[in-house]
């Protein structure tokens, strides 16, 4: 069906909720295989119950019918009727991911995949029907009702409808009711103007019309329930067919649209006995209690108010170094108020934007249940820190790089249970998802108790592809981290789970974009870990200003490693261009921002300037510069939203005196560093 | 802006083919630019240098907490520059629409008048047209016997920052 463009606003909740309805249900199905306890079935139930109503009062029958079948069932489970065997687990969780799809295509208004479909609807059919021996009479499907309820058509009917008085308060508009009955069939309606009442004491926020309608055509009766759907509480509302006077339904004062029970807008009037009703206790699946949904843009916009109010303070601070030396004392203070204030301001804004990682981390136990069966590998999989809170922007992104990495962990990591035997090591291997805070930085750690990382394996396979000269000798944490190299896999046979060689190094790209680190540790026949390492947000960053010339730019903290005075002896030059540094054991290319940007320095000659050694990607230079100025909290600008992006730049920010300062996109800057530079010496890897 | 908006429409009123330009001066010729798009207009001040960048794109400037590019007209055309004097102004825009809507600002010698240009005025630009290519002129109009050249503000800026990133993909 499609959707009124005024229903489509409540539609797109509906969707929403029934997501977060079915991520209820998968949750609660992981965690039956462990214990079968009433509430938690009941849980489940109630989610499966809640989209059926809702998909059943938006008209969209389909979804309805399907999520019949499985409330059935659940309700068969939580009945004690049927046992809880993990076949039925499964079929419930494949209904899950067939609904997420059947939602989609829904709201997408796409065809939906019927032969998916029939399939399950047959697999829940079948354990349904394979009845225990003292189970009760079958609940007919609901595929069955809706279809009698949409062919049971009548050659017109008679509604009488009295709404409350406060039915415009409500937000019920009865012209588009109207409006909705006329796309139906031909109608008249009588209003009954006898409430109306005298001018001055007529509230124009009132109604106090009711209608007689009578409607003609072959319309099904669920049609007619949608038109009244919102309408329903408080409100008189009786529909008759014409001709079958004696089958009359009043609903008053009924509850509130989505928590009625499908079946009873599904109900034929004819239907003398309704089906019954389940018995569930209506009531919302329990989600986050005291959230709301509010609209990223407009928290944007906020965070970008208060960067600016932050921008204003600091700029008053600066003027009061110059003025009346009486005054002083008291703007200081109130200054520093100000300062006190913005801050716990931009604080709790940035907060807002803020989320548990859970949100990152629930789709996991489905993930690796699904796949432990797929590899036959017994798993056990831990969250911790689940509550651990970053940026919305920055757990959207992570989510793709974090399921890669617990596929590869059980493809490859962890061995089958009888190497696991063989080995001496519990049947059931470990993987351990977790998150906390450290410095600023939020750190994501995927650890296994597998086999671990093959060290002569990868050294070998990378000496075979050339990514490492023959004769250079690496340690072992730098053999790990080869694998992060584009076109690195190590895996002899190709699975469709993980092993294509594409991935780590895409991996790595993601979570650098991110402005993050990626690390992995292993131990042969221990297992590996790897730790991500991101800041907590992209809306702010903690900057190095840096000067070249009359150029101030800004150097993310994160990137910088250190920063040291250069000595003359050593430095030297490669090809006669290219300058390197000498740091510990290791030779730094040299950067220097101001052939890099075009701008004048104070000197070229790197023995009086700073080097600034940042890293990323692995790989380190060091960047020269005249002076190192303060380090403070910057508020990130888009160059892209009036201009276009930059290479070498990552954006932009105002300082305290209102300028705007260049912010060096470390990765960037040593790619085309390498680039540019003789090819003798890339940047060396760290 | 309102006030701007508001006159604009109430002269739409009286007459329904006229519009306002704000006209400005370039290297002794006089340019209009639909008044609509114009943000606001300011004085010169110090940008901040952008690298890998054509020679005409100054810079950006932080216009209330935006970062706003600045255009030296004079360059983009491939006239003679001059050193910024008194007059010397920053016509801020708004160009594109929707999502793809920029603030920019361009630098002239000097602001000039607003003018209603009946649509009967303007006659189509021929081939050569100063020294300003053809295809960002929208018309040319006559007012009080001087010629106006109305610019196409949206695909100048939209070219201009799109040679810009062949420009930048060249350099980097």
């Amino acid at each position: 069906m499609t959707i009124d463009p005024d229903m489509a606003e409540i539609a797109k909740v509906f969707f929403q909720e029934s997501r977060e309805g079915l991520d209820v249900m998968e949750s609660g199905l992981l965690s039956l295989g462990a214990t079968a306890d009433g509430e938690s079935i009941n849980t489940i139930f109630r989610a499966a119950h809640s989209i059926k109503g809702g998909s059943a009062t938006f008209g969209f029958g389909e979804v309805a019918a399907f999520t019949h079948g499985v409330e059935t069932l659940l309700d068969e489970m939580r009945n004690g009727v049927r046992p809880v065997t993990a076949e039925a687990i499964q079929t419930l969780l494949q209904s899950c991911d067939c609904l997420r799809e059947m939602i989609a295509a829904t709201e997408a208004e796409q065809p939906l995949d019927q032969d998916r479909i029939a399939t399950l609807n047959g697999d829940l059919k079948n354990i349904l029907g394979e009845r225990p021996h003292d189970a009760p009479v079958p609940v007919p499907t609901a595929a069955a009702s809706i279809e009698a309820a949409a062919n049971t058509e009548a050659a017109g009917w008679r509604i009488a409808f009295a709404p409350v008085a406060d039915l415009l308060r409500l937000r019920n508009e009865p012209t588009r009711m109207f409006a909705e009955l006329r796309r139906l069939g031909a109608f008249v309606a009588r209003a009954d103007v006898s409430r109306i009442p005298p001018l001055d004491a007529l509230d124009p926020e009132s109604c106090y019309l009711s209608w007689d309608i009578e409607i003609t055509g072959q319309i099904p009766r669920p049609k007619l329930d949608e038109v009244f759907d919102w309408v329903d509480s408080g409100c008189r509302l009786e529909i008759s067919s014409i001709g079958n006077s004696a089958a009359v339904e009043s609903e008053q004062a009924g509850p509130p649209p989505e928590a009625q029970p499908g079946a009873t807008q599904a109900a034929p009037p004819s239907q003398v006995e309704r089906a019954p009703p389940a018995s569930a206790p209506v009531q919302k699946a329990s989600g986050d209690s005291g959230s709301i949904r509010v609209a990223t843009e407009k928290l944007d916009n906020i965070i970008n108010l208060v960067g600016e109010l932050l921008i204003t303070q600091s700029m008053l601070s600066g003027f009061a170094d110059g003025i009346d030396p009486n005054e002083l004392d008291r703007l200081r203070q109130g200054l520093s108020q100000l300062a006190r204030n913005t801050r716990e301001l931009q604080e709790s804004v940035m907060q807002i934007r803020m989320l548990p990682i859970s949100f990152a981390f629930n789709r996991f136990p489905r993930i690796v249940h699904d796949l432990s069966r797929k590899l036959s590998k017994k798993v056990e999989l831990k969250l911790t820190g689940e509550g651990t809170e970053l940026d919305k922007t920055v757990l959207e992104k992570i989510s793709d790089p974090l399921v890669h990495l617990v596929r590869n962990a059980l493809d490859h990591g962890l061995e089958t249970p009888e190497q696991r035997t063989a080995a001496g090591k519990p049947e059931t291997g470990t993987i351990e998802l977790g998150a906390f805070h450290e410095g600023g930085n939020i750190i994501i750690e995927v650890r296994d108790d597998g086999a671990g990382l093959n060290k002569a394996k990868i050294l070998r396979k990378a000496r075979e592809r050339g990514l490492v000269p023959m004769d250079q000798d690496l340690t072992d944490e730098q053999i790990d981290n080869l694998i992060f190299m584009p076109g690195f896999s190590t895996a002899d046979q190709i699975s469709d789970v993980s092993g294509r060689g594409v991935g780590m190094d895409v991996v790595r790209r993601n979570i650098n974009d991110l402005g993050g680190h990626v690390q992995i540790s292993s131990k042969e026949g221990r297992g590996s870990t790897i730790r991500i390492r991101l800041p907590l947000t992209l809306a702010i960053l903690d900057g190095q200003l840096v000067r070249v010339g009359k150029e101030v730019y800004i150097i993310s903290l994160l990137a910088i490693v250190e920063t040291i005075q250069v000595e003359r002896e050593r430095v030297n030059t490669l090809a006669g261009r290219t300058e390197v540094f000498r740091l510990r054991e290791e030779y730094l290319p040299v950067v220097k921002l101001c052939d890099q940007f075009g701008v004048e320095p104070d000197s070229r000659s790197a023995e009086d300037g700073l080097l600034v050694v940042v890293e990323a990607d692995g790989k380190r230079v060091g960047v020269l510069v005249d002076d190192l100025l303060a380090q403070q909290q910057v508020v990130i600008k888009s160059l892209e939203s009036n201009f276009k992006s930059v290479s070498g730049i990552a954006g932009a920010t105002i300082l305290g005196d209102g300028t705007v300062a260049l912010i060096i996109d470390v990765p960037d800057l040593i790619r085309s560093a390498a680039k540019s530079g003789s090819g003798a010496v890339a940047a060396h890897a760290a | 802006m309102n006030t701007a908006k508001a006159a604009a429409s109430a002269d739409k009123s009286v007459n329904d083919t006229s519009e306002q330009y704000l006209t400005f001066m370039l290297a002794g010729e006089e340019y209009g630019v639909d008044i609509l798009r114009v943000q606001e207009i300011k004085g010169w001040d110090k940008v901040t240098r952008i690298p890998h960048t054509a020679d005409y794109v100054l810079g950006v400037i932080n216009l209330r907490g935006a970062v706003v590019p600045i255009l030296d007209l004079r360059r983009r055309f491939g006239l003679e520059t001059i050193d910024f004097g008194p007059t010397t102004v920053v016509i801020v825009v708004r160009v594109g629409g929707g999502r793809d809507e920029r603030t920019v600002g361009m630098v002239v010698d000097a602001v000039s008048e607003v003018y209603n240009v009946d649509a009967a005025d303007t006659k189509p630009p021929p081939d050569v047209c100063g020294s300003v290519d053809t295809v960002f002129v929208k018309a040319l109009a006559t007012i009080e016997e001087k010629m106006l050249i109305l610019l196409d503000i949206d695909r100048l800026i939209g070219n201009s920052i799109a040679d810009e990133l062949v420009a930048g993909a060249a350099a980097a």
